[in-house]
Parts: C-alpha cells; structure tokens; sequence
C-alpha cells in the first residue's frame, strides 16, 4: 500500500541568518530508516520540519512523491491538556480520517489511561499518546524529532517494536535522535555545522 | 474532517480555562455601567441602548480572538493542522475555527441581549432589532479578527496588537450595525438597508477573512 519515495538533494537551510547544515542529500525508498544526529543547534528539527513543508529551506530540493503520505511529530506532542486522552485520540483519528483508537491505546500500553485528562499524565505517558496518534491513519512517512525523549525502558521498547512493525510494511522512519533505536537497520545522517 | 475539528474548539471552549464565559461576562460587566455612568435620565439610556450593546459585544469578542491560533501553536497541533495542506484547505478549517470560536463566545452575547437590553431601559423591538444585527455582526467580527489572530500567532503578546490592527476593519460593521438596532428606536431610519449591507458585510468577510488568516498561517517561519 506504501508506494511514496522521499528524495533529498542539496539542501541547505538557515534560521535567523544562522547558517545550519549544507548540501545535505539522501534518498529513502520504501522502508528505509533513517536516523538524523549531530550536535545541538546544527538543524536537526529544522531538518524534519522542511521536509514535512512546514518551512522553506534556503536552497535545494525535497520530493516526495504520493500525497497525503507524511505523519510529522515535534517537540510538542499535539495534545489538548483539557481534554482526554481518548477525546484527544478521537479528535485526530477523526481529522485525519483514520480508524478506531483501541488498537492504538493497546500498542502503546494506553488503555487503562484513556479517561484521564491529558494534562494529569507523566512526560512519558504523554510521549505515548502522541506516538499513538500516528498508527491512527496510516501514512508512510513519519517525521519525528526526538520520539522516545521521557520514555522509559519498556515504552522505548514498545515504540522500537512500532517502528520495525511500520518499516516491515514499506513504511519511512526519519527521527531526530541522540539514542539508539533499536534492532531495525537505521541508515544515519550526521549534521555538521556549516 | 471539518465537524471533528469544529466539535473538538466547541468542547475546548467549555472546558476550563477555555474561556466561553468571559466573554458573556465581560459584556455584562460593559452594560451594567452604563446605566450608572449616564445617569438616570431613562429616555437617553433608552436612546442609546443600541450603541451601548454593540460597543460591550464588540470589545467583548476581542477578548481571547488573539488564543484562536495561539494555543494550538504552542501544543504543537497548528503543524498538523499544516500538514499536508494547502491554502484553500488551511482557509476551510480557519472558517471552521471561527464558526467554534464564535459559537463559543459570540453566540452568549447574543442569546444575552434580551436581558442586557431590559438593563438599558430597551423596548422589546428595540431589542429584537439589537438581537438580529448581533447575530449577523458578530460572526464578521470573528472572521476579521482570525485575520489579525493569524498575523499576530507568533507574538507572545499580541493581544492588544491584534485588536489595534483589526478595530479599522470592524468599523464598518459597527456603523451598519448600530443603524440597524437603531431602526427600533429612532423611526426616521429604515432597518433593512442597514441590515442587508451588513448581513453583505458578514458574508464578504466570511470569504476572504479565511483566505486572509490562510496566507498568514502558511507563511509562518519557524
């Protein structure tokens, strides 16, 4: 079902006059993980979020072909604090037109959680909730800047199983991160200052 | 897609902190010194009832237009929100915020008007004319507003700003507004061109009020 490339050519990206990374070039075919590092303020989150198009890069090309094929997961996790975590889950699985939320509360160990207000659970917890919500519609490519921060040993476990269980059906991982993540074969790219 | 995002701003708005109160209650406040600025004369405050109501519900729906995009910039759900979209789809789903926001805050003012008008010593048809062109007025004010809201997503304080910079569009609401609540009182002026202009008002900004906010939020840089 997953048939979108992701092809990177010479990017180069800037923030406030700052100039991050150069000539950055990769390719991802159906998948294939890709795990972005290198030193703080060298454009790791800046990275991830020209790919998702959510800001310009100074110069170079991102192509993605297919539509509607990108999940993007940030620093924050997306969540309304006032809300449930079921009612929060209900709300994109239902923005984005995706399926029921049980099966998702399962895979990341969510289900005894699900009536209580965001805002009451631990950074973890919350970390999970919002990992949760990209098995709700199936996309590709997913964009994540740092997914396991805050997770403990056995969440970091379950995530490491959700992303082999993504990349086995042609699915991309591209996370910005300093840990290792599991067993899958990630491909790396390391960011140096320009 | 539109309906779930339109419920979630809904249900936000009458959660704590959400704000769906304040501004009912900020109008109340605005009416219930009037009387007690202008002084007992009964037939002036019955005069000026109109303008009194339209002036409380337009500062009252200021209050909080400036969080419309702010607080699901700082959960981080505006980039979803973002994602994948381009500007026609990212118009729709400012439409659909407006008609939350303004089901949240600018419906009570008018469902309110009934009651503030017996405040300011208003006939019934007085009232029921003030009630028709806030019902029209204050969605306008909602689509201007998400223009300025947008600007101003990124500032820490916008607030003020973002009112400061929409007041010189609402203006024109204002005025076809108050001369069609004053239609009831005053029976030199007519009702319906007023009214008809500023139903033509709502429904103008309905459409590029969106598209407006779109371009802004498209372009946001960080």
């Amino acid at each position: 079902m997953f048939n979108a490339s992701l092809s990177v050519t010479d990017l180069s990206a800037s923030r406030g006059g700052f100039a991050l990374f150069e000539s950055v070039s990769f390719n991802l075919k159906r998948g294939d993980a890709l795990r972005v590092t290198g030193p703080n303020g060298t454009g790791k989150t800046t990275l991830l979020r020209c790919l998702a198009g959510l800001i310009l890069p100074d110069s170079g090309a991102i192509k993605i072909s297919g539509e509607n094929s990108l999940h993007y997961l940030g620093h924050f996790n997306a969540m309304k604090p006032q809300l449930t975590v079921a009612e929060n889950l209900n709300f994109w699985a239902a923005f984005d037109d995706g399926k029921s939320i049980v099966s998702a509360l399962e895979t990341m160990n969510l289900s005894r959680l699900k009536d209580l207000p965001f805002n009451v659970l631990s950074s973890g917890q919350k970390r999970r909730v919002a990992l949760a919500r990209l098995l709700l519609s199936p996309r590709q490519i997913w964009l994540l800047d740092e997914p396991t921060v805050g997770l403990d040993i056995v969440s970091s476990t379950l995530v490491e199983a959700m992303f082999s269980a993504h990349l086995a059906n042609g699915g991309n991982v591209v996370a910005a991160t300093h840990t290792p993540l599991g067993t899958a074969t990630w491909q790396t790219l390391e960011l140096q200052a320009a | 897609m539109m309906a779930a995002l339109y419920l979630r701003d809904v249900r936000l708005g009458f959660r704590s902190g959400g704000g769906a109160m304040i501004a009912v209650l900020f109008f109340m406040s605005v009416i219930i010194m009037m009387p007690i600025a202008v002084g007992p004369d009964l037939k002036l405050l019955a005069r000026l009832g109109p303008a009194f109501l339209w002036v409380g519900a337009l500062l009252a729906s200021l209050l909080g237009l400036e969080r419309l995009f702010q607080a699901d910039r700082e959960d981080g759900s505006l980039d979803h929100l973002r994602l994948n979209t381009g500007i026609p789809e990212l118009a729709l789903m400012v439409f659909v915020k407006c008609l939350a926001h303004w089901t949240v805050t600018g419906l009570p003012l008018v469902l309110a008007v009934p009651l503030f008008g017996l405040f300011l010593n208003m006939e019934p048809p007085a009232i029921l004319a003030a009630m028709a062109a806030l019902a029209v007025g204050t969605p306008a004010i909602a689509f201007i507003g998400a223009v300025g809201a947008a600007a101003g997503v990124t500032l820490a304080r916008g607030g003020l700003l973002v009112a400061i910079i929409i007041l010189p569009v609402i203006v024109p609401v204002l005025i076809f507004g108050v001369s069609a609540a004053n239609a009831a009182v005053d029976p030199s002026q007519a009702f319906l061109p007023p009214f008809a202009l500023l139903s033509a008002l709502c429904l103008f900004f309905a459409v590029t009020g969106p598209f407006a906010a779109a371009v802004f939020l498209k372009g946001i840089d960080e």
